[in-house]
């Protein structure tokens, strides 16, 4: 027996989106500022819109039928609550901590996207809106965000970097058969960053009648607040489940950490618990010393990028630099400005993962485990196996699984020359 | 006083709008950039605005999308955007810089102000900075006796406009497209009411700001139709559309000075 489910037997009731939207956070304050990260560096035409939506937010959290409609999406579309899953053969190579995956991976669409896309796809139709548009790397939040517009008969167009939708073909053609229009973006690195600029540039051309779903916890006032206070389930979930199975918090949350959703999500409860760590992992490339990384908040400097404040990779003159991460999810030269405060104020810890630390443990966790990640998530494996190290076998650590790896397998078997002979496309 | 303003209000006793002329620093070169507009100077416009290079041109159409990654490749540096100011401003005719947000960050707000004004610069035009965040360039531009060019947009509401315009310098810049800016074939018809309210915005304030219209004029007929409502036309994508199209430098440079032209009997409304 290697898998414990904390559902079920254990009992643990859906969360109602009333009391998990409504986080009772100190930050941020009421113009989006996390102390001195955040804020709104957005043109003036989107000033309206965004407080439109600030204004619907607040509105929407407070109003029972919006809180009902959510939570009946969460539990019967969504699949929540997800499970935590006690990976015991994985946890040998992890300094024999306890290792509990909080499974995402499960959840409808396969990431822990879905959670903040149905909460914008119904706050679109609160604000009358009919179109709605993403970015997307990896293409999970694309699908989720294709899958919610499916779901509630919206218009839908998806930008993703040229680069990205090559390496993530399949999650293209998901998006496709899904119904929503897929653009392919040929400016500047071509992956996420540039996918970010084309879909800000279609919402100030569209704001009228189309909603910008912004896929994590990035970009002007009231998105990281927003996109935060939708993900925080995921931590809310797994606190009480881990209080349920083991009967204590965790001694580690770990998570990975790429614009940084799933991390603020998992992290968000655990924030007031002194006692439990925060780790955040971030993708290292090829190492940070080699320059060819994404690791923000590990080898970044303070900045504005895609209309906030944060930490971000740029050169001396404030330009953005080209990123590299063997994981489409988080090659992204900006990160959540909730984690820039949380970084500067030390209530949690970020380092960075090497493509080859990633794909080690997304091979062990296949192996050991039964459960295929996605690349961006066995970062955070990748960093539990060194917490799990550090803290020892008395050590429980919570992991986020933020999703799973079937779109990885063409990337995978590449990485690990998988294909036959001459099928290496 | 804003040489910026002097240029507005020069043309308003010429009963005419100014024309205010967009190119990138480094497009097609430092150097193209700077005869480039010197010839826009030469053939009439009565300001001009250059754009600092950026790898993340977020409110920015293909066209300069195009011009800003060319100069990037090309190497083009925050050092060649003073340069270009300095050769620009020893025209006489007033030089603005049109930046996002981080390069000037990046660079210090105060530093930059000083260097943009050592250089002659005039002041900046901010298109990602609202007043709500910009409250160190509201005091560099103060030290430092610069020109500060926020903008206004379709949507703005009234209070909105009422806040930008209480701190804009030189001009206000209304974007007359909900869009990015990239030439388009016609004016957007809710330019004159967005002119219109942001006039009554001013007037209600007692300030003396002049209104410029930007984003979309790509002939004379439309900037003659744009000056028949606006204080200023704002041309930019047209001039660099005349660079990107031409065989060799030389035939640019006159397909500039001939759009400049153009633009020059629009504005005077001699079309």
């Amino acid at each position: 027996m290697t898998i414990d489910a904390a559902r079920g037997a254990s009992g643990v009731p859906a969360m109602s989106s009333k009391a998990t939207l409504s986080s009772g956070s100190p930050v941020p304050d009421a113009t989006g500022h996390f102390g001195a990260f955040g804020g709104r560096f957005a043109p003036e035409a989107l000033m309206a819109a965004l407080d439109e939506l600030t204004r619907e937010f607040d509105a929407a959290k407070s109003d029972p039928s919006f809180t009902a409609e959510l939570d009946d999406l969460l539990n019967n579309y969504a699949g929540r609550p997800s499970l935590l899953t006690e990976a015991r053969r994985f946890a040998e190579h992890a300094g024999g901590a306890r290792i509990l995956l909080k499974r995402e991976d499960l959840n409808h669409t396969g990431s822990h996207k879905i959670n903040n896309v149905l909460g914008q796809a119904l706050l679109t139709r609160r604000m009358g809106k009919k179109r709605v548009i993403a970015e997307t790397g990896a293409g999970q939040h694309g699908v989720a965000t294709a899958t919610a517009a499916a779901l509630l008969g919206l218009e839908c167009t998806v930008y993703m970097g040229e680069v990205d939708t090559e390496r993530q073909a399949l999650n293209v053609a998901r998006m496709r058969m899904l119904g929503a229009e897929v653009i392919p973006v040929r400016t500047g690195s071509r992956t996420l960053k540039d996918a970010c600029n084309e879909a800000f540039r279609d919402w100030v051309a569209s704001v009228d009648t189309t909603h910008y779903v912004i896929g994590s916890v990035m970009g002007p006032h009231p998105f990281p607040m927003m996109v935060r206070d939708f993900q925080r389930i995921i931590g809310v979930e797994a606190r009480q489940q881990c209080l349920d199975l083991i009967g204590k918090l965790p001694d580690a949350v770990v998570a990975c950490v790429g614009g940084g959703s799933n991390a603020i999500g998992m992290f968000h409860a655990f924030v007031p618990d002194e006692g439990v760590k925060l780790y955040g992992f971030e993708a290292g490339g090829d190492g940070v010393a080699s320059g060819k990384h994404a690791a923000t908040l590990v080898g970044g400097s303070l900045g504005v990028i895609h209309g906030m404040r944060t930490y971000l990779l740029q050169d001396a003159e404030g330009q953005t630099m080209e990123t590299h991460s063997i994981s489409a999810g988080l090659d992204y030269p900006g990160v959540g400005p909730e984690h820039s405060w949380l970084h500067d104020t030390g209530r949690a810890e970020y380092h960075e993962i090497t493509d080859a630390e990633a794909m080690d443990a997304f091979s062990l966790l296949c192996r050991t485990e039964g459960i295929i990640p996605a690349i961006e998530s066995a970062h955070a494996l990748a960093g539990a196996i060194k917490v799990g190290r550090e803290l020892g076998p008395d050590a429980v650590i919570v992991v986020c699984l933020s999703g799973r790896g079937d779109k990885d397998m063409h990337t995978a078997a590449g990485f690990f020359g998988l294909m036959p002979e001459g099928e290496t496309k | 006083m804003s040489s910026v303003k002097t240029a507005y209000d020069k043309a308003r006793a010429e009963g005419r709008a100014a024309l205010v002329g967009y190119l990138p620093a480094g497009f097609p070169s430092v150097d193209g950039a700077i005869a480039a507009a010197r010839a826009m100077v030469e053939a009439g416009c009565d300001v001009i605005e250059i754009g600092l290079p950026y790898t993340d041109p977020m409110m920015d159409g293909p066209t300069i999308q195009d011009a800003v990654h060319r100069a990037l490749v090309g190497g083009a540096h925050v050092s060649d955007v003073f340069r270009t100011v300095e050769a620009v401003a020893a025209t006489g005719v007033p030089t603005l810089v049109m930046t996002y947000w981080n390069p000037v960050d990046r660079y210090g707000v105060d530093a930059f102000a000083r260097d943009l004004k050592s250089a002659g610069g005039a002041g900046l035009i901010t298109p990602d900075l609202t007043p709500e965040e910009g409250g160190d360039w509201l005091e560099a531009s103060d030290a430092h006796d610069l020109d500060r060019v926020f903008l206004v947009a379709l949507s703005s509401t009234d209070e909105r406009i009422e806040k930008i315009t209480s701190v804009c310098r030189g001009f206000v810049y209304a974007a007359s497209l909900m869009g990015v800016t990239g030439a388009r074939t016609a004016l957007d018809t809710g330019a004159p009411r967005l002119v219109e309210r942001t006039r009554a915005s001013v007037d209600k304030q007692g300030l003396d700001l002049p209104v410029g219209l930007g984003l979309g004029v790509s002939d004379g007929a439309q900037a003659a139709e744009v000056a028949g409502f606006a204080d200023g036309v704002i041309v930019g994508s047209a001039f660099i559309r005349r660079l990107l199209d031409a065989p060799d430098e030389a035939s640019g440079l006159a397909g500039v000075r001939a759009l400049t032209a153009d633009l020059a009997r629009g504005v005077r409304r001699e079309l």
